[in-house]
Formats: C-alpha cells, structure tokens, sequence
C-alpha cells in the first residue's frame, strides 16, 4: 500500500481580485517508509499539500489518500496516524517543555513513557531545559520539541512542513541526522524545504513552482536528465567574469554558483575552445573551466521559468 | 572597493544581565564591500546588527557608522543607512509607487527627487505596468527586490540585509545577488547576514561568529586555506559545531 496518493489535486484561494491557484493539478505517490521531499521556494504549493494531506483542508478537486483513508471521509482516522510538523511553531509558548509533550501525548491516549524510545534520542537534548516555556526556547530547540510532539504519539507517517527553514547549516544538519535514524525506524517521512541542497538527502523529491510540480525522481535520476554538460568557470574577478560570461555568444545559461560560475553552452563542446579564447581576450586572470556534475540546484534552474515582470501580476 | 572605513567598532559589547549576547567584537568594513556577517543562530548577529544601526545601546566599547558615533549620533546614523530585514517590511496595502513615496518621505528626499527616483526604480524593476497595484499582489522574489531597491533609495553609505533571500527560488535568489553586487559597484557597502553559504562566497569578506564573538574574518579564499576546507560550508561546519549556546 501506498503511504500517500494524491490525484489531480487542485486547491485555489480567492484573492481580492483574482484567484491564486496554489496546488495545480498535483498528482504523486509516497512509498511506505520512504522520505520524500517537496523541493521549492516559497508559493510553490507546499504548504497546502500539507494541510490537505494532514485533512486541516479541503482540496477544491482531486483526491488524496493517506495510508489507503481518503482524506475527505475518513479524516478522523488520518489525524490519529499521522505526525504533523507545521512550518510555524504551532506549540505552547507558556507551556514548559515537559508539558507540552505530556499535553500531546494525552490527547493522543498515550504516555511519554511509552514511547519514549521513538523521541529518546531527541529529547535528551532538551531534558536540561525540560522546565523551561517552550517560548523561551532557541529556534533550534523549538524545531526539536516540536518533532517530539509530532513524533510522540508514534505517527505511521510524519508530515514536515519547511523544518530547517531559517536555522543555521550546523542546525541543518543535525536535523538531517534524525530524520535518518527516524526514517530507518520505519517511519514514512513527507518533507518539505526551500534549501536545494537538502533535497539530495531525500529518497526521492518532487521539484515544485508555483503549484505545479517540474519533476520527481530521485536526485540521481533528475542529475542524469540534466542533458547537458555542466562547467564550473572561475577566475580572480568573478563579478566581471559573469558578465562577460553573459555576454558571450554561446553560453546557454550562466548562474553564479558559489566559489564558481556555472555555465551551460549551446553549442557543446565545439564552443569550449572559443570559449578559452574568448576569456583570454577579456584579460581574466587564473582562468580555470571544469566539467562537473550538475546539482539539484542546477536542475531546479533549468525546470523553472524565472518569473517576468508581466506574469507577475495578472 | 576603497580603503575608506565606513564601520569601524571596537570591543563593541552587549549583555543582557550575565548574558554576554556580543562579545568585545572589533573589526573595520570598508566602502563599497560586501561583508558577510555570518554566524549560527543565536551567535549574536541580530544583537550586532541592532547596535550598528544605532536601535540598541552597546554596554561598553565604541563603534563609529559612516563616521556617526554608536551612541552620540544614532539619528544621523539612521540617515546614512539602508536596512532590510528577512521579514517584509513594505506597506502591503499600498501600490508599489506608494511605497517608493512615503519611504522617500521619511528618508527626507524632496518632492522631485522622489518623482525621480520612483521613475528610476519603476523603469529599472520592469514595473512600468504595474506601479499602481498593490504590494500584496507581487511574488515574493518581487518584494524582496521592491524593498532592496526602496533600502537603497536615499542612496545610503551602508545597507543592512538580514537575511534578504530566505525562502526566495533560485533564480531570483541569483538576480538579487546581482542588485547586491550593482550596489557595492555604485559604492554602497553592504553588510549582509545569509545561511545560504554559497552567498558568503559572494562576498568580499566574511565574519563569522560564535557565541558572541567573531572567530574569524577573511576572505572567502582565505578562510578556506585557512581551514584547508573546499567550501565556505565546511569553513561554516568547522566553525560553529564547537558553539555552546543556542539562540
């Protein structure tokens, strides 16, 4: 059985004037015990995936399934299953640690002691604190009480809506880390996050903009399907370097990346010799081209059409 | 990028009670660059960039903001300075060429420098079509572009950013950087807090700190030898896994 079916799901929202179509015909499945991420910048849809699939909303079409229960008529049974992380701190703020995971675990008909194992690891790290108000907590403890609290009911599947978003790379991923050990425990994992660079740590990931999803695969497989050769291009002044990048006349795409500018040509390799020349002619310094391995982050740019100006607002 | 200081602090401090949030941090920024202020959460950037804008009081050491002194001359600090924070901070109600008037305003321009100035920024952003509709109705990306350009519209000696491009895709997460990098170009220093760490290879220099002080300060290229790291990630990881405290 499938963990989560979702089909031809489309959910709107009346703005002032206009409609906003948030989910656009979303269709996708989630094996059992898989992690699966939902990879996009903000607006993408994720968020609304989320409440539906957690019955905190009603899609306008389609249908979505969570563990075979139709989230429409069997939410009652769907809310007992599942775990649910939403991207606000959504706890007590003037409960204090230990009571805000003895509050969830009652309503859910458990103890802590019971499943203690399944939050262990976690909630070590905040046992020192365990009097302390949950609003008083720094971002990075709030995001691990608040995967506690999800987790302490022993959800068959956990829903994660943009936990690492604002929390620092150290934070990142340690998070990244339990979400591992979690998911080698059996537990289905649905993700989201706006970092591209987490998305090669998922299962497999759905690419998503604007309500529309771009691509799913695993990451290797949306690597492969990049179909182009990939260079990253340095030299000693990297503004400049871009510009003249831009301005020559095969460059397909050219992105600052980091230490490095990645580039796609359009006729390739023929032009890379051209291209050597071209640089030479521009009086870069240290000028080095390396063929590399494309990134999520790189894919995600070639699916994705930059929002102009005239789309923007209808 | 010039050797003319425009943030100078030294031993800049601030607690709160027993709690040191900025400890004793000293170092120079120069016009035109773009220095990264990095740290994890918690470190003390906020508390650092609070004092620098001249809103909070130091506890002790001194810092001097496009020549103003930290604790004597905030208000003309407040007029030499741009700021942006990762939450957006623009009138939502109001359209966009609203916007550009009313913050015109409190930046003190006149009446005809704020016509040419909304012209300017409207032609430059592509929104020619769109100046009079609400704020609201623009794509994230957008705002954060609109509120950039507005940070920058009195044409500052130091725009602040905190975190500019949270949740932001990538392509516009690029395009911003190059607003960023057309600024510093024009002689605008930019001081800028990300925990995207391919942005911090995009600056000029980069702190970064832990638990309230500055553990290091160099050039990207730098700090990698420095750390024998490959990327500014590492140099990050290296850094702040031995920090004690959160935020």
């Amino acid at each position: 059985m499938k963990s989560v079916e979702l089909e031809n799901i489309v959910k709107t929202y009346a703005a002032e004037k206009s409609i906003v179509t948030a989910v656009d015909n979303v269709s996708f499945s989630v094996e059992e015990g898989e992690l699966f991420g939902l990879i996009g910048p903000d607006g993408a849809g994720k968020t609304s995936i989320f409440r539906i699939l957690t019955t905190l909303l009603l899609a306008d079409k389609g249908d979505a399934k969570v563990l075979g229960y139709d989230v429409v008529t069997h939410y009652k049974k769907i809310r007992d299953i599942v775990g649910y992380m939403p991207g606000r701190f959504s706890l007590y703020q003037d409960l204090t640690v230990e009571e805000n995971l003895n509050f969830f675990a009652t309503i859910f008909n458990t103890t802590i002691q019971e499943n203690y194992d399944l939050v262990a690891d976690i909630y070590r790290q905040l046992e020192p604190f365990k009097t302390r108000r949950a609003g008083k907590l720094s971002g990075g403890m709030k995001q691990k009480l608040a995967l506690s609290c999800a987790l302490i009911h022993k959800p068959k599947i956990l829903f994660l809506d943009e936990p690492t978003t604002g929390v620092d790379p150290v934070s990142r991923k340690e998070f990244w880390d339990m979400l591992k050990r979690l998911k080698a425990q059996g537990i289905t994992i649905l993700v989201s996050t706006p970092y591209m660079d987490e998305a090669k740590l998922c299962d497999r990931i759905a690419l998503m903009q604007n309500g529309k999803i771009l691509q799913i695969d695993t990451p290797p497989n949306i690597v492969n399907k990049f179909g182009k050769n990939l260079y990253a291009v340095h030299s000693e002044n990297m503004f400049q370097l871009l510009i003249d990048l831009r301005t020559f006349q095969q460059t397909a795409s050219c992105f600052a990346f980091g230490q490095n500018h990645h580039l796609t040509l359009t006729e390739d390799p023929l032009s890379i010799t051209e291209l050597e020349e071209y640089l030479k002619s521009t009086n870069h310094l240290n000028t080095t081209i390396t063929k590399i391995e494309p990134e999520i982050e790189d894919c995600f740019m070639q699916l994705m059409k930059s929002p102009s100006p005239k789309e923007i607002i209808q | 990028m010039s050797s003319e200081i425009v943030i100078k602090t030294n031993k800049l401090t601030k607690k709160f009670g027993d709690f040191i949030a900025v400890n004793e941090i000293t170092f120079e920024v120069f016009k035109g660059e773009i220095f990264g202020f990095l740290g994890a959460n918690g470190a003390g950037k906020t508390t650092a960039m609070k004092m620098l804008i001249g809103i909070s009081k130091p506890s002790s050491g001194s810092a001097e903001i496009a020549g103003f002194d930290i604790y004597k001359e905030t208000e003309q600090i407040k007029k030499s300075i741009g700021y942006m924070s990762q939450k957006f901070s623009l009138y939502e109600d109001l359209t966009i060429r609203e916007n550009i008037q009313l913050f015109g305003g409190i930046y003190g321009l006149s009446n005809k420098q704020i016509q040419k100035k909304s012209n300017e920024l409207i032609n430059k952003l592509n929104l020619q079509n769109k100046a009079d509709k609400l704020v609201a109705s623009l794509p994230l990306g957008w705002k954060q572009k609109l509120a950039f350009s507005i940070a920058i519209l009195h044409d500052p000696k130091i725009v602040f950013l905190d975190e500019p491009t949270g949740g932001v895709d990538p392509i516009t997460r690029r395009q911003f950087w190059d607003m960023i990098y057309e600024a510093a170009h024009n002689g605008i220093t930019v001081f800028a807090t990300t925990h995207y760490m391919d942005e911090a290879e995009y600056c000029n220099r980069v702190s970064i700190m832990v638990d309230g002080v500055i553990t290091a300060l160099d050039s990207p290229n730098n700090l990698k030898k420095q750390y024998n790291a490959n990327s500014m990630d590492e140099v990050f990881l290296t850094l702040a896994r031995g920090a004690k405290r959160g935020e």
